[in-house]
C-alpha cells in the first residue's frame, strides 16, 4: 500500500493485562469511583459513630419495604444487562435490542420510585438540613442516583444503537464496558441500602 | 496519506487521509501532542497568575499598610487607595496556593508532560482514549476560568487557604465570602474530573499500549514515575470531590456535615482533606524526580544508578502515601495515639526519598558530566529537594511540630518542596522537551542565567523562612507587627520581599527566552541530547501518530556509555541488536 | 536571639528543644553529605573530551547501606519522638493537681474562664476575663480549651504549647511555666480577616501575686 505505515512491525504491543483496551480504562475508572463512594460512605460512618443526638432506627424515617422492592428492581436490570450482553456476544440481535432496552426502562423505574421517595419524604419534613441523617442520606443516595442518572442515559443511547444493528458478535465491547458501569453501580447500591437504610 | 493505526487487538483501522481543519487541529484535538502543548500554555498562565498574587502577598507582609504599587487599579472592596484589605490578603493566600498547586505545578507536570510523554516514550501513536483525554483539557480550562472570574464577585475569592479548614469554609458569616467559596469548590471539582479523566487515560496507556519489547523494567522513569502519580490521582482526587460536595452543600442547601451546631464534625473535612492532600504532595513531586532522574542520567552519560530501586521506591511511596495523611494534623485535636501511628508511618516514608537522592547521587559519580541547562536545572532540584526532604523530618516529629505547625518553617518545606523540587523538576522538562515538542531548541546562554538567578534569589526568599518559624512566625498572618516575640524580624520580610520580585524577574527571563525560541530558535535535531529513549529517535516535532513504523524495543531505557558500544556513548532503546550487539540488558 | 527558637519558659520546653536540636544535627550531617558530594562530583566529573563515563546500573552492597542507615535513623527518632509526645501531649499526660482554666476562643479573641471564689471550674461563680491569660509559675496549668465559631490555634511560642482550638471539642492542654513575665497568646491557624490581630496577654505571677490577682477579680464581680 503506497504511503501507508506499518504498526507494530508485526509484533504485538506489551500488554500488562490480557483484556481489551476499553475494559482496563473501565476497571481503572471504577477504582476512582469506589473512592468516592468510600469517600462518602466512609464519612457517613465517621458521622453516625460520632454523632452525640440518637441516630433514628431502621424504617422510622425511612420506607424500607418501598426500597427493598426498589433494590429488587435494580438487581433485575443488572440480569437484562447480563442478558444483553450474551446475545450480542452470540449476535442475537433481537436479543441484544430487547434486553438493552428492557435495562434502560428498568433503570428508569428505579429512579422513578427513587424521585415518589424523596417527594414523600420531603413532604414529611425530611430534607437535607434534617439533620446529619438528612445530610447524609440526600448525599449518598443523591450521588447514586446521579450515577443511575447517567447510566440510564447510556443505556438509552445504547439502545438506540442496538435497533440500527450497532452490536453484535464481533462489536459487543461497548456493551460489555457499559455493562461492568451498570453492575457497579448496581453493587453500590446494595451497599447503600444495607448501610444507609438497614443498619 | 492514509494511516494504519493498530488498536491494541491487533485490528488496522485506517484513518481517514483528509487534513484536520484548524480547529480540529489545534482547539479541540485528539492528538496528545497537541492537548500536552494546550495544557502547557494553560499552566504557564496559571503559574504567572500565582507569582503575580505572591508578589502583592509580599509587598504586605514587607511594607504593611504601604500603598501597593498600581494598587490604585484595585477596587474599594479589594485595596482601598492601593492598601490591601486584611480580606483581601486572605484571599489572595488561598488563591496563590490553587493557582500554584492545582493549576500550574499539578498541570505542568500531569497534564502537560503525562499527556505529552507516555505515548512518545512507551511507543504508542496515541493515548488510549483520545477523545477522553481531549475532554480532560476541556474541562480543566472552565474550571481555571472559574477559579480566576471568583476574584469578581461580591465577597470576593475564596479566603479559608488553600487547604480550606472548615467550618471556616462552610461558613459564609464567619468568613465573608460565599459566592467565591462556592466557585473555588465547583472549580476543584472540575478540576479533579479532569484529573481522573486523565490518570484513567495515563493507566490504562501504559498498562495496554506499550511498544513491542517495553516491558514494566524497560519503561523510563519518567514513565514508572507518571504511572505511579496517575495511580495516585486516581485514587485520591474523588475523595477530595467528595469532600468537596459535602462541603458545597453545607453552604448551599442546608447540610451539615461540617458544620458542628448540627453534630457535624470540623475534624473530617481534614482528614478527608489529606486523605487526598498527602497523595497530593506525591503527585506534585513523583514526576519531578522522573525527569530529574531521566535528566541526570543524560547529562552525566551513565544509566540511572539503582533504576530497580528508583522503581521500588516509587512505587512504595504510593502505597504509604495513604497512611501518613494524619501527620498533618498532630495539633488538630485529633487523638494523640493516632498521631504516634501516623508519625511512625511518615518516618518510614521519608526513607524512599532518601534513597533517590543517593541514586541521584550514584548516577553523578563517575559520569562524565555535560552542564546543559536541563542538566543544571536537574542538579538544582536534588540541591534543593534535598532542603525540603530533611526540614520534613523536623514536623514529623510530632512533639517539635508543636512549635513550628503553622509556622513560617512550614511555609519555607512546602517552597523548598513545590518551588526547588517539583518547579525546577518541570524547568528541567521544559528545557529538555521544549525541541522535541517545537522543533526549536530554546536559548541555552539565557537558559543558564536563568537557572543560576533562579537558584539564587529561591535561595534568598525560601531559606531565611526557615528561621522566621523557628522564632515562632505564623503563618497567613495580614501582618506579623504587633507580637513581642517577632519584634526585630520586619527586616527579614524586607529582604525576603526584595528577593521574591528578584526571583519573579527571573521567571521573566524564561518567559522570554520560551516565547522567543518558539519562533526564532535553531531548529531542532529529532536528538540533540544523544539521548536513549523513544521519543528522540522520532522527528522534532513528531507527527500525527508518532511514528513511522512503530518501534520495537530491545534496550533499557537509559543505556549510556554502554561498553559495547564503540563509536558514540548511548544506545537508543529501539536500536536492533544486530546492529550494535550489547552484551545485556 | 531571632536566630533560633525563642527562649523557652516551659518545664517540657527543653525535651522539645532537644529533639530540634537532634533532628538539626542528624540532618545537617546528611545535608552537607549530599550537597558537598553533588557539587564535588559536579567539579571533578565535569566534562572531559574524550573520557567515558563509568558504565554501571548500581551496586547492591550501597544502595542496601544508603537504604538501612536512614530508615534505622528514621524510626529511632520516631520512636524517641513519640515518648516525648506521649508525655506533653497524650490524654491523661496533665500532671496531677493542675489548677484548671478554660479558654474559649472566638473570632477574634481568647475568652479566658478562671475558677471564683470556690476554686473549681465548672461552677456557677466562674468569671470570664476577655484576652487575658494569668496563672502562677511553677505549678501545671490544665485549660479546657473550646472554640465556638471556627478552627483557631491556641499559640505560646515560649510555652512550646501550641493546640488547635475545634468547636464542638473540648480539647486538654496542660503546660508549667518556669518563669514569671508577660507573654502572648497567638492564632495559628487561619481564622477569618481579624486572623493577625488575635492575640491576648498571658501573665505569668509568683503564686501569692496570683492568688492576689484573683482575690481582686473576685471581689470586683
Amino acid at each position: 500500500m503506497a504511503g501507508a505505515v506499518t504498526y507494530y512491525a508485526g509484533r504485538a504491543p506489551e500488554r500488562g493485562l490480557a483484556v481489551y483496551t476499553q475494559k482496563v480504562g473501565m476497571w481503572v475508572f471504577l477504582a476512582s469511583e469506589v473512592m468516592f463512594f468510600t469517600s462518602l460512605i466512609g464519612s457517613y460512618i465517621i458521622l453516625r459513630f460520632g454523632a452525640s443526638e440518637t441516630w433514628p432506627l431502621p424504617g422510622e424515617v425511612l420506607n424500607i419495604p418501598i426500597t427493598a422492592i426498589n433494590t429488587f428492581i435494580l438487581i433485575c436490570s443488572s440480569v437484562t444487562m447480563v442478558k444483553a450482553f450474551a446475545a450480542a456476544e452470540v449476535g442475537d440481535k433481537r436479543g441484544t435490542r430487547l434486553f438493552t432496552l428492557a435495562t434502560a426502562l428498568i433503570g428508569s423505574t428505579f429512579l422513578g420510585v427513587q424521585i415518589l421517595e424523596y417527594r414523600e419524604l420531603l413532604h414529611e419534613g425530611f430534607g437535607p438540613s434534617s439533620g446529619l441523617y438528612g445530610s447524609t442520606f440526600y448525599t449518598m443516595t443523591g450521588f447514586h442516583g446521579f450515577h443511575v442518572f447517567s447510566g440510564v442515559c447510556c443505556l438509552f443511547w445504547a439502545s438506540w444503537k442496538a435497533f440500527r444493528g450497532g452490536y453484535d458478535n464481533r462489536a459487543y465491547k461497548g456493551l460489555e464496558v457499559l455493562g461492568l458501569y451498570w453492575h457497579f453501580v448496581d453493587l453500590v447500591w446494595i451497599i447503600l441500602f444495607t448501610v444507609v437504610y438497614l443498619i | 496519506m492514509a494511516t494504519i493505526v493498530a488498536e491494541p487487538t491487533g485490528r488496522p483501522v485506517v484513518r481517514e487521509p483528509h487534513e484536520l481543519s484548524f480547529i480540529r487541529k489545534y482547539i479541540f484535538s485528539s492528538d496528545h501532542k497537541v492537548i500536552g502543548i494546550q495544557f502547557l500554555f494553560l499552566s504557564l498562565f496559571f503559574l504567572l497568575a500565582g507569582g503575580l498574587l505572591a508578589m502583592m502577598i509580599r509587598w504586605q507582609l514587607a511594607w504593611p499598610g504601604q500603598p501597593m504599587p498600581l494598587g490604585s487599579l484595585f477596587p474599594e472592596t479589594m485595596a482601598p487607595d492601593g492598601i490591601m484589605l486584611p480580606e483581601f490578603y486572605n484571599s489572595l493566600v488561598t488563591m496563590h496556593g490553587t493557582f500554584m498547586i492545582f493549576f500550574a505545578v499539578m498541570l505542568l507536570l500531569v497534564g502537560v508532560f503525562a499527556n505529552y510523554l507516555i505515548p512518545l516514550q512507551i511507543g504508542a501513536p496515541d493515548m488510549a482514549f483520545p477523545r477522553i483525554n481531549m475532554a480532560s483539557f476541556w474541562v480543566a480550562v472552565p474550571a481555571g476560568l472559574i477559579a480566576l472570574a471568583s476574584f469578581l464577585v461580591e465577597g470576593g475569592a475564596a479566603g479559608a487557604g488553600w487547604t480550606s479548614y472548615a467550618p471556616l469554609s462552610a461558613m459564609p458569616e464567619a468568613s465573608g465570602v460565599s459566592l467565591g467559596q462556592q466557585m473555588w469548590i465547583v472549580s476543584l471539582v472540575l478540576l479533579g474530573l479532569s484529573s481522573i479523566l486523565g490518570s484513567t487515560n495515563y493507566i490504562t496507556t501504559v498498562i495496554n499500549m506499550r511498544a513491542p519489547g517495553m516491558t514494566w523494567m524497560r519503561l523510563p522513569l519518567t514513565v514508572w514515575a507518571l504511572f505511579i502519580t496517575a495511580i495516585l490521582a486516581l485514587l485520591s482526587m474523588p475523595v477530595l470531590t467528595g469532600a468537596m460536595i459535602m462541603l458545597l452543600f453545607d453552604q448551599t442547601i442546608g447540610t451539615h456535615f461540617f458544620l458542628p451546631a448540627e453534630g457535624g464534625q470540623p475534624l473530617l473535612w481534614q482528614h478527608l482533606f489529606w486523605f487526598f492532600g498527602h497523595p497530593e504532595v506525591y503527585i506534585l513531586i513523583l514526576p519531578a524526580m522522573g525527569f530529574t532522574s531521566e535528566i541526570l542520567a543524560n547529562g552525566s552519560r551513565k544509566p540511572v544508578f539503582g533504576y530497580h530501586a528508583m522503581v521500588g521506591a516509587l512505587v512504595s511511596i504510593a502505597v504509604l502515601g495513604f497512611m501518613v495523611w494524619g501527620h498533618h494534623m498532630f495539633q488538630s485535636g485529633m487523638n494523640p495515639l493516632l498521631a504516634t501511628s501516623f508519625m511512625v508511618s511518615t518516618m518510614v516514608i521519608a526513607v524512599p526519598s532518601a534513597i533517590k537522592t543517593f541514586n541521584w547521587m550514584g548516577t553523578m559519580w563517575r559520569g562524565n558530566l555535560h552542564f546543559h541547562t536541563p542538566m543544571l536545572f536537574a542538579i538544582g532540584f536534588v540541591m534543593l529537594f534535598v532542603i525540603g526532604g530533611l526540614s520534613g523530618i523536623f514536623m514529623a516529629s510530632a512533639p517539635f511540630d508543636i512549635f513550628i505547625h503553622d509556622t513560617y518553617f512550614i511555609v519555607a518545606h512546602i517552597h523548598y518542596v513545590l518551588f526547588g523540587g517539583a518547579l525546577f523538576g518541570i524547568f528541567a522538562a521544559i528545557y529538555y522537551w521544549f525541541p522535541k515538542m517545537f522543533g526549536r531548541m530554546m536559548n541555552e546562554k539565557l537558559g543558564k542565567v536563568h537557572f543560576a538567578l533562579t537558584f539564587l534569589f529561591f535561595n534568598l526568599v525560601f531559606f531565611p523562612m526557615h528561621t522566621q518559624g523557628l522564632a515562632g512566625m505564623m503563618r497567613r498572618l495580614y501582618q506579623t507587627t504587633g507580637y513581642e516575640h517577632l519584634e526585630g524580624l520586619q527586616w527579614t520580610h524586607v529582604l525576603i520581599t526584595i528577593s521574591a520580585f528578584g526571583l519573579f524577574l527571573s521567571g521573566m527571563l524564561f518567559a522570554v527566552n520560551f516565547a522567543w525560541s518558539l519562533f526564532r530558535g535553531p531548529k531542532a535535531p529529532a536528538n540533540p541530547w544523544n539521548a536513549t529513549t523513544l521519543e528522540w529517535q522520532t522527528p522534532s516535532p513528531p507527527m500525527h501518530g508518532n511514528w513511522e513504523e512503530v518501534p520495537v524495543v530491545y534496550h533499557g531505557p537509559h543505556e549510556y556509555s554502554h561498553p559495547d558500544v564503540a563509536d558514540k556513548d548511548w544506545l537508543a532503546q529501539n536500536e536492533r541488536p544486530d546492529v550494535v550487539s550489547p552484551a545485556r540488558p | 536571639m531571632k536566630w533560633s527558637l525563642p527562649e523557652n519558659i516551659a518545664t517540657y520546653g527543653g525535651k522539645i528543644d532537644a529533639i530540634f536540636w537532634v533532628i538539626t544535627v542528624v540532618t545537617g550531617i546528611a545535608f552537607v553529605l549530599v550537597e558537598v558530594g553533588i557539587i564535588w562530583f559536579a567539579v571533578k566529573y565535569r566534562r572531559r573530551e574524550g573520557r567515558r563515563a563509568y558504565y554501571t546500573h548500581g551496586n547492591k552492597a550501597l544502595e542496601v547501606l544508603w537504604t538501612s542507615v536512614p530508615a534505622l535513623a528514621l524510626v529511632a527518632l520516631g520512636i524517641y519522638s513519640a515518648d516525648v509526645w506521649a508525655q506533653i501531649k497524650g490524654r491523661d499526660s496533665a500532671p496531677a493537681g493542675s489548677l484548671m482554666l478554660g479558654v474559649r476562643a472566638k473570632q477574634f479573641e481568647w475568652n479566658v474562664t478562671y475558677p471564683g471564689a470556690d476554686g473549681t471550674l465548672g461552677t456557677s461563680d466562674d468569671f470570664v476575663v476577655r484576652n487575658q491569660l494569668h496563672f502562677p509559675v511553677n505549678r501545671p496549668i490544665l485549660i479546657q480549651l473550646e472554640s465556638e465559631d471556627v478552627l483557631h490555634s491556641f499559640f505560646i511560642p515560649q510555652l512550646r504549647v501550641k493546640q488547635d482550638a475545634v468547636p464542638g471539642m473540648t480539647i486538654p492542654v496542660w503546660f508549667e511555666a518556669t518563669k514569671t513575665g508577660g507573654y502572648q497568646i497567638g492564632c495559628a491557624e487561619l481564622c477569618g480577616l481579624g486572623h493577625y490581630r488575635m492575640r491576648a496577654r498571658v501573665t505569668i505571677h509568683e503564686p501569692d501575686e496570683y492568688e492576689r490577682w484573683h482575690a481582686e477579680q473576685v471581689a470586683s464581680r
